[in-house]
């Protein structure tokens, strides 16, 4: 980490200013999601935050339950840190960041119970809808967490069945039935450097923070998935600060869906 | 009765799908381009010439250039496609490399490499010339010294006919003789080959032929990339 560019966003942020001019606690503008960009998958869309952008696809498919979970279809999602995005991304094997990105944006969906996976089973013990969404990042400019579990939601909200025909997939052929989904989960990521929060963190920022963390909120405003990050630790009362300025960031994305 | 009509409505035998492309689409690459072609879409983004690690590699006469050919997830026709590199993708990246090659001088940058990053998506076949089309576009906008643009295209044989950039539904064509399909990449100036594969079966006569074909789609392939990058610097005509 550069000691002097950590030093400058400090100062900065005790003047509640950023390098690019936004206050502390401003998401850059704009926010934008655009369904159904991908014509091979069942449902996709489209985020930029500022110059951050990402796509996600779900892909749907039979398959056969879990034996600990006959009656329930399975989800996943995946987060594949894509060497386009960034230049410190390296192809091969996912990273320890790429796997904590993914499940973090697999907890929020997860976790809030925005898929009913019991809605997805066909016949129990035998067929069950699988669920997988993947984020591939075009330009990481920064808080990938947010773009990419937005681009999650955003994903299977635009999602449509295929037609079944002699018990396989005609992924050619899809039906005008969406997959159900129970509430919206959006994730706010607040970052901490030195004594000050910030939201939508830059490429710049994220290298220079002291903890993150990232909340998952469902529709009633409930949390649903968390996860701190960062090597410094952090008191109960900046947690409870941290929680709410997710809270009342969360609408903004909210409403960009 | 043989191959009459196209199956996406096309006029031609030897019509392209309609193209576009566009040039620096991907801010924190050094280059990058976005190019469609029907409904196949790649992403190329080029970062370097910079460090080649691990240093064993380096070389101090000349550079390397290295590709990657990724298919997202979600872009296959049918079922997902599981992340990471199987046999095909490294397959494609290294023809990928080996198109390119012929229009970069690797002694411009000893002990470095270049990378190139390709992203597909959704595809409807013709990825890996997609792929190459967009690369020479990023590496161009990335300010790669190069000695000509390389442009590619499918070209192949549905039933009895020749026909230019196959869609998914002519490859699969299954009636009459065999589809033959046949990737290729030009160099528009000089008018080379530096890609050049082909599944099916054809005889020597039609594969000149379908060359012919291929290299004046390239021509037209040439003209859009070259409008993607002037478009990005705005220059005109």
């Amino acid at each position: 980490m550069d000691k002097e560019l950590k030093n400058h966003i400090s100062k900065l942020l005790k003047q509640e200013k950023r390098m690019d001019g936004r206050k502390p606690l401003d998401f850059r503008q704009p926010i934008s999601v655009e369904y159904g960009v991908s014509a091979t998958a069942e449902g996709s869309a489209r985020v930029k935050i500022g110059e951050t952008e990402v796509i996600g696809g779900v892909k749907l498919s039979l398959e056969t339950p879990y034996d600990d979970t006959p009656d329930s279809g399975n989800l996943m999602v995946g987060v594949e840190m894509l060497p386009m995005s960034n230049p410190d991304f390296e192809a091969g094997p996912p990273s320890i960041d790429a796997i904590e990105l993914g499940r973090v944006v697999d907890r929020g969906i997860r976790e809030s119970k925005a898929i009913d996976t019991k809605k997805l089973c066909i016949e129990e013990g035998e067929k069950v809808w699988g669920v997988i969404v993947d984020i591939c990042p075009i330009n990481d400019a920064g808080n990938l967490f947010d773009a990419c579990a937005l681009a999650a939601v955003a994903a299977l909200k635009d999602a449509k069945f295929p037609e079944i025909k002699d018990g396989k997939v005609d992924y050619k052929t899809k039906t005008d039935q969406s997959v159900p989904l129970a509430t919206i989960p959006i994730s706010v990521t607040v970052r901490k450097i030195g004594d000050g929060f910030i939201v939508d963190s830059t490429n710049d920022e994220e290298s220079a923070i002291d903890a993150r963390l990232t909340v998952a909120i469902d529709e009633n405003g409930e949390l649903a998935a968390m996860q701190k990050g960062g090597d410094v630790a952090l008191t109960i009362e900046e947690v409870d600060k941290m929680v709410g300025i997710a809270l009342e960031k969360e609408k903004e994305l909210r409403s960009k869906l | 009765m043989g191959y009459e009509k196209r199956i996406d409505g096309r006029k031609k035998f030897e019509e392209l799908r309609p193209i576009e492309a566009k040039a620096g689409v991907i801010k924190r690459a050094d280059g990058s381009a976005y190019f469609k072609i029907g409904k196949t879409v790649a992403y190329a983004a080029v970062y370097g010439p910079r460090d080649l690690y691990p240093k064993f590699m380096q070389n101090p006469k000349k550079g390397i250039l290295r590709c990657h050919y990724n298919m997202m997830p979600f872009s296959g026709q049918g079922d997902r496609v599981r992340p990471g590199a199987n046999r095909r993708a490294k397959e494609i990246s290294m023809i990928t490399e080996k198109s390119l090659i012929p229009v970069i001088n690797l002694e411009d940058f000893p002990n470095a490499v270049v990378d190139v990053f390709i992203e597909l998506p959704q595809t409807d076949a013709g990825s890996r010339c997609a792929g190459i089309t967009a690369a020479s576009i990023a590496l161009a906008d990335a300010g790669i010294i190069m000695k000509d643009m390389v442009s590619a295209v499918a070209v192949g044989r549905v039933d009895d006919k020749l026909v230019v950039d196959l869609d998914y539904n002519e490859e699969a064509y299954e009636e009459g003789r065999a589809a033959a399909d046949v990737p290729v990449a030009f160099l528009p100036n000089s008018g080379k080959l530096s890609l050049l594969q082909m599944d099916g079966n054809i005889t020597k006569d039609e594969l000149k032929k379908a060359l012919e074909m291929g290299k004046e789609a390239c021509k037209e392939i040439y003209e859009v990339q070259k409008k993607a990058l002037k478009d990005k610097y705005q220059l005109g005509e």
